[in-house]
């Protein structure tokens, strides 16, 4: 959803309809949708007063009056002005993230995950020396390991690495 | 009195060394990450709750409001000297100071912000002080309809009542309230919108989401606009000391910030936002100087810096009486709470009064160690602000995960985080405000069971809502918050036409 037109461009006409307003409407009342469905599947067993099921319907209520709010703005072309976004840097950022969870489900370990973040990260920011950025990122995860393991005693999933230390 | 035996025995509690010691600690790593740029103070507390996870609750909830002040001064440093404030509460101290910094003078307006801060902070924690007794008095008398009807003026102000548009506001809210839901209902043990995954039977975390939308989200953000600007570090240059001149310019709007600061913030009015502005443009229709004002008016930045810090401690009113957050940060303190299965309220008052009086305490303590920390050490904290853009937000990120990794490495958990990232990223992208998401998450299943609550006394009659005048008084304002900005935006339509 960050490819958005070029919507800062000053020589259109401010009132337009706004697609990506649309599109988050839309999500809105879908997720009064979902909210409804999983209600319906709740059994309502209070003698008085409300059951669980009563919450989940009112909230889905003000999620789709929220929604028609948000579609009335869009189509009016009402949302703020968006200046234009660079999707490279934070698909890389995800990707990052993507890495760290894969290392620390396959039993990877605290260090090499927060390292593989911090190294796409830095890369996102516009870094170059992937080799350096490693290295720095290496010794910062070990210190963090040490810390959070000897001082704080807070336990960090283990993996190769920090099974030598 | 009774307050000032129970502030002296909160004193008593405060100086203890190891007390000490853990406010010091909270000040300095509150100092250090709130002046890192894009960090406010609700995620200096979000980022720092793993750290204090095996501390006592005493110790950890007064590192915390070390923290938590901490941050409120580290946050200006930033403002001041790059013009990135790292929330909207700075953002009047960032008109001014940036330009004082521009302009050699960053040494005086860090100087009248921290000192202008201390001001505030300490006769804004007296307010809290005298304030939190008499109101506790008030809340004991509260009924299940009454928190309910309070918790729905405090959604309706946070989300919808002072930001730029009611709807996007309130539909940041429900967003909150829908992941609230999740999980296994209190009173029926029926799992909600867990969709079979175990680890959401739990509900979503509170700092999980609040890293996810703060940290994550920012470094998304920046990252994905990088190419517009490039923010610039004023160096600080000349005296780091006010001269006689600015003292006598700035005792004036310290106080002045401070009335307005305090009870705004001791309101269930939705942040430090509006006092900042309000001071603002107050100093700048009483100043001498008018001239000055755009350029680096030092009444500019010493006036709102005082509202910011007063009504932060505002907050802790409704927070430690009432057990009401009404702003990002304060939802973390709730969170820090929590963690220890505390609920700050009247009853907190009666059963732990060590707890809360020692923790009032220690806010002092914390701001004066702060006016320490922050005059001749900024050179220090300068210095943090130095390391490049492209190592900053990768150690932000790592420091982000890590809480996660630390409290619940599950691959479930983690990838919340990286979703609520990416949710706060498009919210930023979108304009949707942030805060409201967290109040309604932590707020909502309270709200709901203090409902059920009132419905289950009164055999199922919702008229009860209306008979107490307590809750009817309450479910009026908050009728009327929601109107007003409606009504308010149309009035301002109807003028437009005419001009």
């Amino acid at each position: 959803m960050t490819q958005d037109h070029a919507s800062g461009d000053p020589a259109q006409p401010p009132r337009r309809v706004d697609r990506a307003g649309i599109v988050i409407a839309a999500l809105l009342a879908g997720l009064a949708a979902v909210l409804v469905v999983d209600a319906r599947g709740l059994s309502s067993t209070t003698m008085y007063g409300m059951g669980p099921e009563a919450m989940p319907v009112v909230i889905a209520c003000g999620l789709a009056l929220l929604a028609i709010g948000n579609f009335v703005d869009a189509l009016r072309g009402n949302l703020p002005a968006r200046e234009s976004a660079d999707p490279v840097p934070v698909v890389l950022i995800l990707i990052g993230l993507a890495l760290l969870i894969a290392i620390i489900g396959f039993g990877g370990g605290f260090i090499l995950a927060t390292s593989a973040l911090f190294v796409t990260t830095s890369a996102a920011f516009g870094r170059r020396a992937i080799l350096v950025d490693s290295i720095i990122a290496l010794v910062m995860s070990i210190l963090i390991y040490l810390a959070f393991d000897r001082l704080l005693t807070l336990s960090l999933p283990t993996g190769p690495l920090e099974r030598l230390l | 009195m009774d307050t000032f035996a129970a502030l002296a025995h909160g004193m008593a509690v405060a100086v203890q060394p190891m007390n000490l010691l853990y406010a010091l600690i909270g000040v300095f790593l509150g100092t250090a990450v709130g002046v890192l740029p894009g960090i406010g103070p609700a995620l200096t507390v979000a980022l720092l709750l793993p750290v204090t996870y095996k501390l006592d609750p005493g110790g950890s909830l007064i590192m915390f409001a070390g923290i938590y002040y901490g941050g409120m001064y580290g946050g200006s440093t930033t403002a001041i000297l790059i013009n990135t404030p790292g929330e909207s509460a700075s953002m009047a101290t960032a008109l001014e100071g940036n330009k004082m910094a521009k302009a050699g003078r960053g040494g005086p307006a860090l100087a009248t912000s921290a000192i202008g801060s201390f001001v505030a902070g300490t006769i804004a924690t007296i307010g809290l002080a005298f304030l939190a007794p008499w109101l506790v008095d008030f809340a004991v008398r509260f009924g299940p309809e009454d928190y309910f009807a309070l918790m729905c003026v405090a959604f309706v102000t946070v989300s919808a009542t002072f930001g730029d548009s009611p709807i996007r506001g309130l539909t940041s809210l429900f967003i909150g309230l829908t992941l609230g839901l999740v999980g296994i209902d209190k009173l029926t043990g029926q799992a909600r919108l867990a969709f079979g995954v175990p680890e959401l039977l739990d509900g979503v975390e509170v700092t999980t989401l609040a890293v996810g939308l703060f940290a994550v989200g920012e470094a998304l953000y920046v990252a994905s606009r990088r190419h517009h600007s490039e923010e610039k570090l004023e160096p600080v240059r000349g005296s780091l000391w006010m001269t006689k001149e600015d003292w006598k310019r700035s005792w004036k709007p310290w106080l002045r910030g401070t009335m307005f600061g305090f009870p705004i913030g001791a309101l269930p009015a939705g942040g430090a936002e509006i006092p900042t502005f309000l001071s603002y443009s107050c100093e700048k229709r009483l100043t001498k100087y008018p001239e000055e004002f755009g350029k680096g008016a030092i009444e500019g930045v010493a006036g709102p810096e005082a509202a910011n810090n007063a009504s932060a401690a505002g907050t802790l009113v409704p927070l430690l009486t009432l057990g009401l957050p009404t702003s990002a940060t304060a939802a973390m303190m709730l969170a820090g709470f929590q963690q220890y299965g505390l609920n700050p309220g009247p009853l907190l008052f009666a059963e732990r009064p060590d707890l809360v009086w020692g923790l009032i305490a220690s806010l002092f303590i914390a701001n004066c160690m702060l006016l320490v920390l922050n005059l001749p050490l900024v050179g220090l904290w300068v210095r943090l602000l130095a390391i490049p853009q492209p190592w900053l937000y990768a150690g932000i990120l790592v420091f982000a995960t890590m809480g996660t990794i630390a409290a619940k490495p599950s691959v479930v958990e983690l990838s919340m985080l990286a979703g609520f990232g990416v949710l706060g990223f498009l919210m930023r992208r979108f304009d949707f405000p942030i805060a409201p998401v967290v109040v309604g998450l932590i707020l909502g299943p309270i709200a709901e069971s203090q409902l059920r609550r009132a419905l289950a006394i009164s055999l199922g009659d919702p008229m009860t809502l209306l008979q107490s005048p307590i809750s009817a008084t309450l479910l009026a304002l908050a009728l009327i918050a929601l109107l007003a900005p409606f009504v308010l935006k149309g009035l301002g339509r109807f003028k437009a036409t005419e001009d």
